[in-house]
């Protein structure tokens, strides 16, 4: 049974070992099956041969376009090695660097938002009140919502005189007449950013109520027989325990938001100009408009390096006390 | 348990007189009450506008002042997204194969994958969660050219795979992730009494933890599908003909020549948001864990 010294299914119940090698691999097959090694292997193939056709190997193919000069519209070109020059010549443009500015101020705008506005959501649906089961309800609502209907949504809703949103404001009297947000320098990307922090704060907002309630509720009736206040209870016991699924809620969000595509992609098109051009839609923009492949794949490979960046640090705070 | 404010946890056990802790009581809750309404209103005022909108005649949608409660309903929107060219349920069906065929194929592969990382002898087990870890969060936008070109050689563009191919590459870490955390938790003298009564690894996970795990399962296949119903950029990108288009880029592509549809965008918005939302609400409860443990620890 001892079969390439591999650890043994039942080794207290299992025969003598020198039964097994006196049997050949198939008999040895049959009787006792595959070692616990064996079938680890066996049963993970699957999904290493998915991962590393569908995610390991077009990754390594971004990278090797973006190392050459491929441009569908002139295949007669072929695919030159050019080296870094896509990166050089992308690193000097200036719709690039306004992606880069674009992109972190949707990032930190819509990640900033969504942690304080969830992190209100999370303490009050921690509280215990009647009622609270339909807020954690209609939570989900935004989330469910693909993000193409809720960007098609947000701008039907700003659209200029007759949409929601401007019925809205002049309501509360906070403008007066037909305001269009989208075709505005200044109000395109808070507009994009409403719809965001629309439909992503359910989310951190149940991460964060995962890490209300772990905190010991003895922790509180101590702090308060102390004579602490709910100020000073909220900033030494919930925050301080809360850090971790806040950091954790941070990163998350923070890659996934600077990777951004469909909502403002389907909400303003880049648009006004190049107001709300993100990192994606600029690579997109230059992948399948200008069908530039060399380029649009340099971009795609900046815009993967600073989220693997993130990720690797997101990775470690959640894997740290595990295996 | 209270974080907010709150003056009373259980009863009045506290040196406080009556009086004051009345006060304290029903300041909390108006307080709590005030943000929850607020909260409420950001929630679901805008879903609330797109069904009003998907049901009105096309006069009270571009009538000004703003009609807020008709009380005039019509289906037209709805006739018309489904007598269209091509039909929003052919759009419908062609989302519900690829979200389905993502599902099973995903979890198929991992709750194999799952069972190998969390009961079975691997080697660096660590770096191969890290790596999961850094998948699930890897972009869409950073394959798709190179997947383009891939299916385009393989000329699978404008069929079912073209999708779920990408698909179930992207929601696998997801998978594994979500199951090996809860297989992890399922109590080792289970699966290892099962053996020690004769069973082996293959039937301790299809007889002892599989049934055990039907809840992960639930969870995770929900969120894979989720994701799948939604999913955009490859959607949009690999599927040319109208025809195969899932329902997402079909609602991205709804227009019109002079003016924008909106009563038949929020119709057709309506009807795919109603069920995912049905399906979330039933089974809210393990969409949260699935979410939380998703991005959380176990």
């Amino acid at each position: 049974m001892a079969a390439r010294g591999a650890p043994l299914i039942v080794p207290e119940t299992g025969p003598a070992p020198g039964r097994a090698a006196r049997l050949g691999w198939w008999a040895r097959l049959r009787r006792y099956g595959l070692s616990r090694r064996q079938l680890a292997w066996l049963l993970f193939l699957p999904s290493v041969l998915v991962l590393l056709g569908v995610l390991a190997y077009p990754a390594a193919r971004t990278v090797w376009i973006s190392l050459h000069t491929l441009r569908l519209d002139e295949p007669w070109l072929g695919e030159p090695f050019v080296g870094l020059k896509n990166y050089t010549f992308e690193l000097q443009q200036q719709d690039f660097w306004n992606a880069i500015g674009v992109s972190a101020y949707f990032t930190a705008g819509s990640v900033i938002s969504e942690l304080l506005l969830g992190l209100g959501v999370a303490l009050v649906v921690n509280e215990s009140f009647r009622g609270r089961g339909l807020m954690r309800a209609a939570m989900l609502v935004p989330w469910a919502i693909p993000a193409v209907i809720s960007a098609r949504l947000f701008g039907w809703m700003y659209s200029p005189g007759v949409g929601a949103f401007n019925a809205l404001l002049n309501g509360v009297h906070l403008h007066s007449g037909p305001l269009d947000v989208l075709s505005s320098d200044q109000l395109s990307m808070p507009a994009v950013i409403l719809a965001d922090v629309w439909k992503n704060t359910p989310f951190i907002a149940l991460l964060l109520l995962a890490g209300l309630q772990v905190i010991p509720a003895e922790l509180y009736e101590a702090a308060r027989v102390d004579g602490a206040g709910p100020l000073q209870r909220f900033a030494q016991i919930t925050l301080p325990l809360l850090r971790g699924s806040i950091v954790i809620a941070l990163l998350f969000r923070t890659i996934t938001a600077f990777q951004t595509f469909d909502l403002p992609f389907t909400l303003t098109a880049g648009g006004p100009g190049t107001d709300t051009q993100l990192l994606s839609l600029l690579s997109y923009r230059t992948l399948f408009s200008y069908v530039n492949f060399g380029r649009g794949s340099a971009l795609a490979v900046i815009l993967a390096l600073i989220c693997f960046v993130m990720a690797a640090v997101y990775a470690r705070q959640l894997t740290v006390e595990e295996f | 348990m209270s974080t907010l404010g709150g003056q009373i946890v259980r009863g009045a056990q506290g040196p406080s007189g009556g009086t004051r802790f009345k006060r304290g009581k029903v300041a909390r809750l108006i307080m709590l009450w005030i943000l929850n309404l607020f909260f409420l209103f950001f929630f679901l005022f805008p879903f609330y506008w797109q069904t009003i909108t998907s049901l009105k005649s096309s006069l009270d949608i571009s009538a000004t002042p703003v009609v807020w409660f008709p009380t005039h309903f019509v289906f037209t929107h709805y006739q018309t997204i489904f007598a269209g060219t091509p039909p929003f349920g052919r759009n419908i069906l062609n989302s519900v194969i690829v979200a389905t065929a993502t599902t099973l194929i995903s979890l198929l592969l991992g709750t194999l994958s799952a069972y190998a990382l969390a009961r079975l002898p691997l080697p660096a087990k660590r770096t191969i969660l890290v790596l999961v870890i850094v998948m699930v969060t890897f972009p869409g936008i950073a394959l798709v050219a190179s997947l383009f070109v891939f299916l385009r050689d393989l000329n699978l563009t404008d069929t079912y795979g073209a999708l779920i191919i990408p698909y179930v590459a992207f929601s696998l870490p997801f998978a594994i992730w979500v199951l090996t955390n809860f297989f992890r938790d399922i109590p080792a003298e289970l699966a290892e009494q099962a053996e020690v009564d004769g069973c082996t690894p293959v039937q301790s996970l299809t007889r002892v933890i599989l049934p055990l795990s039907a809840p992960a399962l639930v969870t995770a296949g929900l969120l894979i599908f989720i994701g799948a119903w939604n999913e955009f950029l490859f959607a949009y990108t690999f599927m040319s003909q109208s025809n195969m288009q899932t329902v997402p880029v079909a609602i991205y592509y709804f227009g019109g020549l002079h003016e924008v549809p909106w009563g038949e965008i929020s119709a057709a918005s309506e009807a795919v948001s109603l069920p995912i939302i049905a399906l979330v609400l039933i089974f809210q409860r393990s969409i949260v864990q699935g979410l939380t443990a998703g991005s959380l620890k176990g």
